[in-house]
């Protein structure tokens, strides 16, 4: 079969598939409250949900794509600019007079993993080169995820050459494609979320300092727990519709919420002494560089955002160490203790029980 | 309608259930050997659905173009603009895909599969194709593995509701799965069902929400299937013995737990009612009844935690590559340097869309037939040959001394992190009392060889031979795989139980001596660290028998373990 007219219709079909709601997630709530942070402030660096099999890790990420308010950027851009920020514009945009702006949903794209190198960074189009003999460059899902998500389901699994390509582009913010002697460049900020499953091969060292936030994600023990995630989990399945409804003003909320702490987040104050808490405790740790710090301080802060609170303290450091530490331990096979024990017993001993 | 003159057994069950409901279900795991009565089994599968379902073989080694779909070269060519080549999971959109040998698939290929089963749909992202093709199937997975820990990735075998021995399944279902298929929508649940899935699942010491969830489904199928309005206990004890039974890591404790008293705010209970607590009474007994007799007594006599290990073996992870030598698992991008070999038929695939550019960019210079630019230069990749698996046989018996036993480990977790900085995989062996263990297959997760080893017993007899039998099937079958296999072989060399489980020092050091032949024969590189306090001269005889290099460590020094160890690796 040829693509053109088809493609177009299997997109729409999917678009109007339901996505489970994020609000109707049970438990996981540093998992959700991770996502959610990382909606507040792009810069911290994306998560990676790491955990048991069927807890609902892809479910939370997806549920994520479908809460995020939309954004502005400039109509018709392929790289969906961003008309607040003239400097990170695009060589098509920059040299256009008049920018109009329209409202976009954000991105949230799916990295499958059989993907091939052309369609991650981009390539020339070969449906263009076949019928018109033109050299035209078709940007891949790296310009698409630009100013939003990326999803890796399973990124322990991720074939080699296209983890490379990711760390290369997360490190510069900016993708280059070289084909058939035409060079582009276009500017590719995205927010990183990884899952998987640990047992199935560790994440290389590289890729996991990338990761701003990390989330370890453990099935639920208790029965009434468990009740629920299945009596959801069916209710959504037997009618999506009917069930959406049901959580459509949680969902607003939430949304409310993140917007909200987005016009707080340039508000909030980091008193001197909560970076001096937060120095001591990465100290403490032996946490590599000042990665850890950085991103401790400002997730500490999107979490005040989300809260309300407009002065950063231990309160807040305390809830977002975890996940924000525990993968920048050095890793020491001897030490019995899980890292999320030895950042827990540290926060205990710098700031109390 | 044989199967409902008698009542049929489960696998024939599992196949209409399946046939009911195949993407609620998401598939099966036939464990067997090929034969008649898996064919009986998919004929009887294939019978009862709806005419004209697709059913599409997965061979083992799919490349990802076949499996997830590509661009059609021919097809391209002649057209004149890109032409779509459907994978097999897209073919098989609204029916069933068949893989063989499934217990050989890799991680990255369960993977896959395991993200098609969970979306229904295939995300195409490749050779310049963005698609989205609706692949709504469900998996029958053929598991022909001999050793419990020789099946499917376990993330893959997750997603699939039943494990099963097939038999044959009669061929004339057709019309009460079509009719089963259209109640299927209309089956009622009551209430009482969810909680006591639940907590027969607990009880079972089944983890993953998963399974309750496929016992509610197949709770459902089987009552449309049986005509029932809703769901009916005997529905309930068929699915839960289809989807637990296979799965149960322990057996439930006879005290059924308190009702949980701390609730989550946001979920709404019902009030506990003797409803749910008795159907659970009800559950268990099913499963308990569906599980075999040898399972039972295992489970019962405390070895949850070896089923569990059985259960989640893993032989995922990354793989190292070579340009030269291998399996080839596929090609990239890359300099036609010394040493890389060239893919031809990629390479004239990459460069094929260009052509016409590329002729009128010469403007009608005469050249070559095919223009071919570096760019389009596509490369082997293989699979290295030299991956190593490092293979430790620890002795863990009373003569190696609790002690001792102590450091060793010490020792094995210093190896541990070594090969894991190298990514080599690693597995242990421990042997005991009576025979050998395997206590870790083949693997490079750091976090479970830790695990297992800390769940290290120690005591008892020493089966020299056993420990090395085990060692040397795990080393046949890492070279099977196409991998390196490294031994290091930890005992003081006080054999005395016989490899007929006899005790006996003469015989049990015969025994040793002639498991460790076969070793020197297959020529693995091996190690024997003698960590008897005074050194034996049976352990130096043991290591020469093995063509092995010997190292007496009277005191576990981790330091000049690790160098040993790396020495040896390297002569492999």
């Amino acid at each position: 079969m040829d693509i053109g007219a088809s493609a177009l219709a299997s997109r729409k079909t999917v678009a109007a598939r339901p996505v489970f709601p994020f609000d109707a997630i049970v438990g996981q709530d540093e998992m959700k409250l991770a996502l959610l942070i990382a909606a507040v402030d792009a810069s911290i660096g994306g998560v990676l949900v790491f955990g048991d099999r069927g807890t609902g890790k892809s479910t939370a990420v997806r549920a994520l794509a479908a809460l995020l308010p939309p954004m502005q950027a400039v109509a018709g851009c392929r790289f969906s600019c961003d008309p607040a920020r003239p400097e990170a514009l695009c060589d098509v945009c920059r040299d256009a007079t008049d920018l109009v702006v329209a409202t976009v949903p954000v991105p949230v794209v799916d990295l499958p993993l059989g993907a091939t190198e052309d369609r991650v960074a981009g390539a020339l189009d070969i449906e263009r080169a076949l019928a018109q003999g033109e050299k035209a460059f078709e940007p891949g899902l790296l310009a698409r995820a630009h100013r939003g998500f990326l999803y890796i389901d399973e990124v322990n699994l991720l074939e080699d050459h296209l983890v490379d390509l990711l760390l290369d582009v997360a490190a510069s913010g900016e993708n280059v494609v070289e084909r058939e002697g035409i060079s582009i460049r276009h500017p590719a900020r995205f927010v990183l979320v990884g899952s998987g499953n640990p047992e199935e091969g560790e994440l290389r060292p590289q890729l996991l300092d990338r990761f701003g936030l990390s989330v370890d994600v453990r099935t639920p023990t208790d029965l009434a727990t468990r009740v629920e995630v299945i009596k959801r989990r069916d209710a959504f399945e037997r009618d999506g519709a009917g069930f959406l409804a049901k959580w459509a003003e949680a969902a607003a909320a939430t949304r409310d919420r993140i917007l909200a702490a987005r016009a707080l987040l340039p508000a909030i104050t980091v008193p001197d002494v909560t970076l001096e808490n937060a120095a001591r405790l990465c100290m403490a740790l032996g946490t590599d560089g000042l990665r850890g710090e950085l991103t401790l301080i400002r997730t500490a802060r999107a979490l005040a955002a989300l809260e309300g609170d407009e002065v950063v303290g231990v309160p807040h450091l305390r809830r977002i160490a975890a996940p924000a530490l525990r993968h920048r331990l050095r890793r020491n096979p001897l030490d019995e203790a899980v890292a999320t024990t030895r950042v827990d017993r540290a926060v205990t001993e710098l700031f109390g029980a | 309608m044989t199967n409902l003159a008698a009542p049929a057994s489960d696998a024939v069950q599992a196949a209409l259930l399946l046939a009911v409901d195949p993407v609620g279900l998401g598939g099966a795991v036939l464990r067997a050997a090929p034969g008649p009565e898996r064919e009986g089994w998919l004929a009887g599968l294939r019978a009862a659905l709806p005419a004209g379902t697709p059913w599409r073989r997965l061979p083992l080694g799919i490349p990802d173009s076949r499996l997830l779909g590509g661009l059609d070269l021919a097809g391209t060519l002649a057209a004149g603009r890109p032409v779509l080549e459907r994978g097999v999971l897209a073919e098989a959109d609204g029916g069933i895909v068949v893989a063989s040998m499934a217990e050989r698939l890799e991680a990255n290929t369960a993977a896959k599969l395991a993200a098609v089963l969970d979306a229904g749909q295939v995300a195409l992202q490749r050779d310049g194709l963005d698609l989205i093709l609706p692949a709504r199937l469900a998996l029958v997975a053929l598991d022909e593995g001999l050793a419990a820990e020789e099946t499917l990735p376990p993330a893959l075998a997750e997603r699939l509701a039943f494990r099963l021995e097939p038999e044959a399944v009669p061929l004339d279902a057709a019309s009460q799965v079509a009719a089963a298929r259209a109640r299927l929508g209309q089956v009622a649940v009551p209430d009482a069902l969810l909680p006591a899935l639940c907590g027969a699942a607990m009880q079972f010491g089944i983890a993953s929400l998963r399974a309750p969830l496929f016992a509610l489904r197949a709770a459902r199928a089987a009552a449309a299937l049986a005509g029932h309005a809703a769901v009916e206990e005997a529905d309930a004890a068929l699915a839960v013995r289809l989807v637990f039974g296979p799965r149960a890591t322990c057996l439930p404790e006879a005290e059924p737990p308190a009702a949980p008293e701390d609730q989550p705010q946001d979920s709404a209970q019902p009030e506990p009612q003797p409803g749910p607590q008795e159907l659970q009474e009800m559950l268990l007994e099913a499963t308990r009844a569906s599980l075999p007799a040898g399972l039972l007594a295992a489970l019962g006599a405390g070895a949850r935690d070896a089923a569990r290990r059985a259960g989640a073996q893993g032989r995922e992870g990354q793989r190292r590559q070579s340009a030269l030598r291998g399996r080839p698992i596929g090609t990239r991008a890359g300099a036609l340097r010394a040493g890389a070999r060239l893919s031809l038929v990629e390479t004239l695939r990459a460069a094929a869309p260009w052509q016409g550019i590329r002729r009128r960019e010469r403007a009608g210079r005469p050249g070559p037939l095919v223009l071919v630019k570096r760019d389009d230069i596509r490369l082997l990749r293989f699979q290295q040959h030299t991956e190593t698996t490092a293979i430790f046989a620890v002795d863990a018996s009373g003569s190696a001394a609790l002690a001792r036993l102590a450091e060793a480990k010490g020792a094995v977790e210093l190896l541990l992190a070594d090969c894991y900085v190298r990514r080599d995989r690693v597995a242990v062996v421990a042997f005991r009392g009576r025979a050998a263990e395997l206590l870790l297959p083949p693997t490079n997760s750091l976090l479970r060889a830790k695990r297992s080893l800390a769940g290290l017993p120690g005591g008892g007899a020493t089966p020299l031979a056993a420990g090395i039998d085990a060692a040397m099937a795990l080393a046949e079958e890492a070279r099977r795989r196409g991998r390196t296999p490294l031994l290091v072989l930890l005992t003081d060399g006080r054999a005395n139980i016989a490899r007929d489980g006899t005790a006996g020092r003469p015989r049990a050091e015969a025994d040793a001596l002639a498991a460790a032949a076969p070793c020197r024969a297959a020529g693995i590189a091996t190690l024997l660290v003698d960590t008897a306090p005074r050194p034996q001269p049976f352990a130096k005889q043991l290591a020469e028998a093995m063509g092995a290099r010997y190292l007496a460590l009277p005191s576990v020094d981790s330091q000049k373990l690790s160098a040993a160890v790396a020495t040896t690796r390297e002569v492999a």
